[in-house]
């Protein structure tokens, strides 16, 4: 057993448990968006940063991949992490605006604007689907591909897969389409997205009563300026 | 070539070679590193072959073709050993004048270095003043080898460092002498080899351990590892076995990247000579080390030189890196531990075995023992490979050693390490060139890149420029290092075109702050010191961006125009420069360029001879 400090408080865990795993055992809230139980940890969304270590080393690490240490001092919400999380999450609503996850996730933490140009993308490469493909799915199907900003996620070379099973797996786990598999279920669905991918909220001046359960709305907000 | 099977032969091999050569016969020796031929020096080797053939000078003169040895501005030269005379920028018509000077002893004094302001000639390359200031333990060895022949090294007293630690020394001993040297991971880090070293070989032995050399040099602008990997592969192979012995690793790695085809054909050759010699391979020269290196080379991603993604890389996995803890040192390539250090770092190896741990630490400054190889490039009179003792002055390598700038332009900032790296300004130049003292200036030692800018160059530019490179090479898996980068070039780019916002210095600063913090490698982790250091010192050049639309350096092509003033003497050439016909007047009067057609090419700046065209 490892013991650890959260928050100033002591836990003790089995070795090979993540900081995330451990502060949600004493349930300290870490917002995640690439993480899901039954995959392996990737830290990719950076979402779950939290500060180890005291001054003058005191660093972010994400705590879903950070093995849990021996005497380790662990902060799951100090200043430094809050501001982290609040401009990674502009920058995600910035690229990838019509995901109602990053959406509540934003209205969680206060976003109240959306400082860089506003693009529309789906994918935010969190990967989930690339290691449901692989790792429950035993499929491998598809994967990452290229680096920078032409990275991306697709079969190999760009062909139909003749591995894909078409399970829907990678679908079903995706953050940012979401919306596109509620299809079937279109009372549970909140504004039709799926239909034309644009994100309606934006242009609210088209659609005037619009259904939408943000409270407040970044999207109007953002609007407003 | 006959196998070694015991210290005793390859003692007798190292006195034959010795007493077979003549000391007295001079030897031409020309460096053909990839700087030096692609300047000229393959035909110089042509040439002085030929020379030496028709006149039948073969036992009066000796070629030996070598790597890089740092003076690159001055390529192709050649180096008259063992007197030390050099000759730079050798013309191919003066080569077979060399060879024969070179055969009589005589020197050609007209082709000698000349200093640009005193004109005074300079015979000995030690005594000019760009080879003078520098301490070049590891680069000198560059002109005595030729990195092909493993004799020669052999001759030169090469791969005795590693008979010393066979013959005298245990693992143990040797782990303590790197430490006590207080050698610093060459790679940007500084992290203690010695330290690294004691960590491997305290990890349980009986399955595989591997040592990585990492060459995977992707800084543009920096080529020191490229270099030595060049003009002494033998060195850098004698320290990992080295390594080896201290450690128990039973594999090594060459981790190149595919760029440097010189330096692999050069590491092929060296390591099936090693092999062949009985220096590889099992049970070395009868004393039951066995160790084995392997050659991997790389795709050509930046990123891949960050040890975890190396690893993946090596596996035949995606260059991209994971957590640590685990370290390399506990589950590195294939699971196995690891231990990955810089070419620089175990071409230092055989040095600090050779003159012993407390003569090494001698150079230096306490706490940064050694030299360190810079690449120096941009606005400088010498480029070139400088090798210095930690704890000089940036003001030494650049006014001393670099010569001051290569304009009439004052040097206004020196980048160091890379796109990791930051700038510093003109006025901190007497900052001493350590780890420590340069990660405090908001900059990293890196792998050695030193970058000079002068007047002319827009610091918002410099971070436009870096961070592009960094968007394009960053991996891609932390969000916050690849959306931020691009967001980082995207207000950047917005700045430089005068599109730029008085908020936008704030935003900037607050996002390169939370891409630092939140990265999971190196590379994202230092990613913004280019945003973060020209903000911290040339805040002053972004304002004058963004509020008065105007590029002081008159760089970034949105914000300033070209006009002719009053010193035209109407010569007419920069008007048929021109390649839009922007420029009209008649001979001898006063040219006009139109702003309208202007695309701000600089045509005209380069033409003028009489300064006549303001860039503002």
């Amino acid at each position: 057993m490892i013991t650890l400090n959260i928050n100033g408080l002591d836990v003790s865990v089995e070795k090979g448990t993540t900081l995330l795993e451990a502060s949600r055992f004493l349930g300290f809230p870490i917002p995640t968006l690439c993480r899901m139980e039954g995959l392996s940890p990737y830290g990719a969304c950076r979402l779950c940063v939290v500060e180890i270590g005291e001054e003058p080393r005191k660093k972010l690490v994400s705590s879903c991949t950070y093995p849990a240490d021996e005497g380790l001092k662990v902060r799951t919400a100090s200043e430094r992490i809050l501001r982290a999380r609040r401009v990674v999450l502009e920058l995600l609503l910035a690229s990838c605006p019509q995901s109602k996850v990053i959406q509540d996730l934003a209205s969680a933490h206060q976003i109240r604007q959306q400082r860089f140009k506003q693009e529309h993308e789906d994918c935010i490469l969190c990967g989930l689907c690339v290691r449901m493909c692989e790792e429950q799915m035993m499929a491998k199907a598809i994967g990452f591909q290229g680096r920078g900003e032409k990275r991306a996620i697709g079969t190999p070379f760009d062909i139909k897969s003749e591995v894909c099973r078409q399970c829907g797996g990678c679908i079903y786990v995706c953050p940012a389409c979401q919306l596109r598999c509620t299809y079937t279920q279109p009372e549970k669905a909140i504004c039709g997205g799926c239909a034309n991918l644009t994100p309606p909220c934006i242009e609210k001046d088209r659609f005037h009563d619009m259904m939408c359960y943000m409270d407040p709305c970044v999207a109007c907000e953002i609007k407003k300026d | 070539m006959q196998k070694l099977s015991s210290i005793y032969e390859f003692n007798a091999l190292q006195q034959r070679l010795v007493a077979d050569k003549d000391p007295n016969v001079p030897t031409i020796v020309i460096p053909a590193g990839t700087c030096g031929q692609a300047s000229g020096a393959n035909d110089l080797i042509r040439i002085t072959k030929r020379e030496i053939l028709d006149k039948g000078l073969t036992d009066r003169v000796r070629l030996r073709v070598t790597g890089c040895h740092g003076f690159c501005e001055m390529e192709p030269s050649v180096l008259i050993k063992p007197d030390g005379i050099f000759y730079p920028n050798v013309n191919m018509d003066d080569m077979a004048r060399i060879v024969n000077a070179t055969a009589e002893r005589r020197v050609l004094e007209d082709l000698l270095f000349e200093i640009p302001e005193s004109k005074k000639r300079i015979e000995k390359q030690s005594d000019i003043p760009f080879y003078k200031s520098q301490n070049r333990s590891i680069l000198s060895r560059n002109e005595r080898v030729d990195p092909i022949r493993v004799f020669n090294y052999i001759e030169s007293g090469g791969y005795s460092a590693l008979i010393k630690v066979l013959f005298e020394g245990k693992p143990e001993w040797v782990v303590d002498e790197v430490k006590k040297s207080g050698l610093r991971g060459r790679g940007g880090a500084g992290f203690p080899t010695g330290l690294k070293w004691e960590f491997l070989a305290g990890q349980p032995n009986g399955n595989k351990k591997y040592l990585v050399c990492n060459a995977d040099e992707g800084d543009p602008g920096a080529y020191m590892d490229r270099s030595v990997l060049e003009g002494n592969p033998h060195s850098i192979i004698e320290g990992m076995i080295i390594g080896a012995y201290a450690t128990g690793a039973t594999d090594g790695i060459f981790y190149v990247r595919n760029e440097y085809p010189l330096a692999i054909k050069h590491l092929i050759i060296a390591l099936r000579q090693a092999s062949d010699l009985g220096l590889l391979g099992d049970n070395i020269l009868g004393t039951g080390l066995s160790f084995n290196i392997a050659l991997v080379r790389g795709a050509g991603a930046f990123v891949c030189g960050e040890e975890t993604a190396l690893m993946r890389s090596i596996e035949g996995k995606m260059g991209e890196p994971r957590q640590r803890p685990p370290y390399p040192v506990q589950k590195g390539v294939n699971g196995m531990p690891t231990a990955i250090n810089n070419v620089e770092t175990w071409a230092n190896v055989p040095l600090i075995i050779s003159s012993g741990a407390e003569e090494y630490a001698r150079i230096g400054t306490d706490g940064n023992s050694g030299t360190k190889i810079f690449s120096l490039v941009g606005k400088i009179r010498n480029t070139g490979l400088v090798e210095i003792p930690m704890g000089i002055t940036i003001r030494e390598i650049i006014e001393d050693i670099g010569g001051g700038p290569s304009d009439k332009k004052a040097v206004k900032a020196v980048q160091t390490g890379g796109p990791s790296g930051g700038c510093i300004p003109a006025s901190m130049f007497d900052l001493t060139i350590d780890y420590d003292s340069l990660a405090k200036a908001g900059s990293i030692m890196g792998s050695g890149g030193m970058i000079v800018m002068d007047e002319g160059t827009c610091m918002v530019d410099v971070a436009k420029y870096f961070t592009a490179f960094l968007k394009d090479e960053s991996c891609g898996k932390c969000f916050t290092c690849r959306k931020g980068t691009q967001r980082m070039h995207e207000i950047l780019v917005d700045i430089c075109d005068g599109k730029g916002k008085t908020s936008d210095i704030d935003l900037l600063e607050e996002l390169a702050l939370v891409v630092k913090d939140t990265t999971m490698c190196g590379l994202g982790q230092t990613a913004s010191n280019p945003v973060l250091s020209t903000l911290r010192y040339f805040r002053d050049e972004y304002i004058e961006h963004i509020e008065n639309l105007r590029c002081p350096a008159g760089v970034c092509k949105e914000l300033i125009t070209y006009s002719i003033n009053e010193d035209c003497t109407g010569c007419l050439a920069c008007l048929s420069m021109c390649p839009e016909k922007a420029i009209t007047g008649e001979k001898k009067e006063l040219h006009v360029i139109d702003a309208e057609k202007c695309i701000r090419c600089g045509a005209c700046v380069s033409v003028c001879k009489y300064d006549a065209v303001d860039v503002r």
